[in-house]
């Protein structure tokens, strides 16, 4: 699957189907930070993520 | 679980924990997972609590908020808003390159989309500088001009306009981090104005975080929930900064044992602050006007004030050597 990633925005391939959490932890980032959008839509971190699925992990921690 | 049960399209075994249907986001920190309309239904509980909790809003009050377009401000505008709190925004303008004109964007349409009201302020237009320029000219990170910049700049307008609370969008990470580095250097007197609510006093008006019972994945998912179109890319000034450390440091305790930040922050404020209460009391006398601005102030020239006359004369600076001065 196609994975966007933000801070920069840049994409990764992934191979599916795997649960967003150890996708999250695959690209080592922690979930208390991120949000998993699948397809436009919020997933719960045991989402599975299909390999036809358009990811973004986004980050959400701010440094203001 | 039979398959037929599963949502189609995808497998997705979590719950909401209130009504069963699928979930949109889990949430290790109250054990849980949550529906969209639950999830919200949490959010404006858990912002209910705050302000009732430390008296932060009166009823019928007209708040200001301080809107930056980032993912904190604009869900506390949005929360105020459905919550039936009459709320107007103010966006200062800071000059911080491409930051600045997309932050602004984000807050415009925000409120252009729901017809709320958003003044705006432009640092270099109306006060002849901007962040990365004060930065430079007064040798110091541009968060410190920045902020002094903004607090003044937020009381000003709510004085000017009537409102007796200007709104900020801190979050519980926010909050938190704060704590966890005042505790570090143990800066008793930080610690003691650490308080979600910093009352009224001589010319200035009352501010209050009503979102210090939200950690910042839950405000940007509010945002996502919502369809609210924050700007995700973080201001160039920020890098490096002390608290994405602290934040960092503590989401590795979260991981461990979720609830950790909340405990912390929460007990805080429960347990600690009513021991520093005095010490809190004791800065807030002493206060004169600015000659310049009339704004209330320790000394002749309000430090604001200092920083245009400061400022004035100064080259405007670019972002990019703005931080690399700062790395230095
Ligand atoms: S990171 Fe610093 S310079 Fe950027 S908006 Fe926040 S306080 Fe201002
Ligand atoms: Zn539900
Ligand atoms: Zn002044």
């Amino acid at each position: 699957m196609k994975v966007v990633l933000r801070n920069p925005v840049r994409e990764v391939d992934i191979p599916g189907p795997r649960p967003a959490y150890l996708v999250l932890a695959d690209l080592g980032l922690a979930r208390e930070a991120h949000l998993v959008i699948r397809n436009g839509t919020l997933v719960p971190s045991d989402a599975r993520l299909e390999d036809d699925d358009r990811v973004e992990i986004r980050p959400v921690i701010s440094g203001g | 679980m039979s398959a037929t049960d599963r949502p189609r399209g995808g497998h997705q075994p979590s719950r909401c924990r209130v009504c069963k249907e699928p979930a949109v986001i889990d949430l290790p920190r109250h054990n849980a997972n949550f529906c969209a309309d639950h999830f919200l239904e949490l959010c404006r509980r858990q912002v209910t609590k705050a302000i009732e909790r430390f008296g932060m809003l009166a009823p019928g009050e007209r708040v200001l908020v301080a809107v930056s377009g980032g993912k904190d401000s604009l869900a506390l505008w949005d929360l105020l808003t459905d919550l039936g709190v009459e709320a107007d925004g103010l966006y200062v303008g800071l000059g911080i390159g491409d930051y600045s004109d997309t932050s602004g964007e984000h807050a415009r349409r925000f409120a252009r989309e729901r017809g709320l009201v958003l003044t705006e302020i432009d640092l270099r237009d109306e006060y002849g500088y901007d962040v990365p320029t004060a930065a430079v000219a007064t040798g110091r990170v541009p968060c410190s001009a920045c902020g002094l910049s903004k607090r003044h700049l937020f009381d000003r307008a709510a004085r000017d306009g009537g409102y007796p609370v200007v709104a900020t969008g801190h979050n519980l990470d926010d909050e938190a981090a704060v704590l966890y580095g005042n505790t570090l250097r143990w800066d008793v007197e930080m610690l003691a104005r650490q308080l979600p609510v910093l009352p009224a006093r001589a010319g200035f008006p009352r501010k209050v975080k009503p979102l210090v019972r939200l950690t910042e994945r839950e405000t940007a998912a509010w945002c996502l929930v919502r369809g609210i179109d924050y700007l995700v890319e973080e201001c160039p000034m920020s890098v490096g900064n002390k608290h994405l450390g602290y934040k960092e440091a503590l989401n590795r305790l979260e991981a461990e044992s979720p609830g950790a930040k909340a405990a912390f922050y929460l007990g805080f404020l429960d347990r600690m602050a009513p021991l520093l209460a005095d010490r809190a009391a004791q800065a807030v006398d002493g206060l004169e006007r600015c000659l310049r601005c009339g704004a209330p102030t320790t000394s002749e020239i309000c430090a604001f004030c200092r920083l245009v006359e400061r400022t004035a004369g100064h080259g405007p600076v670019p972002v990019e050597l703005a931080l690399a001065r700062g790395r230095r």
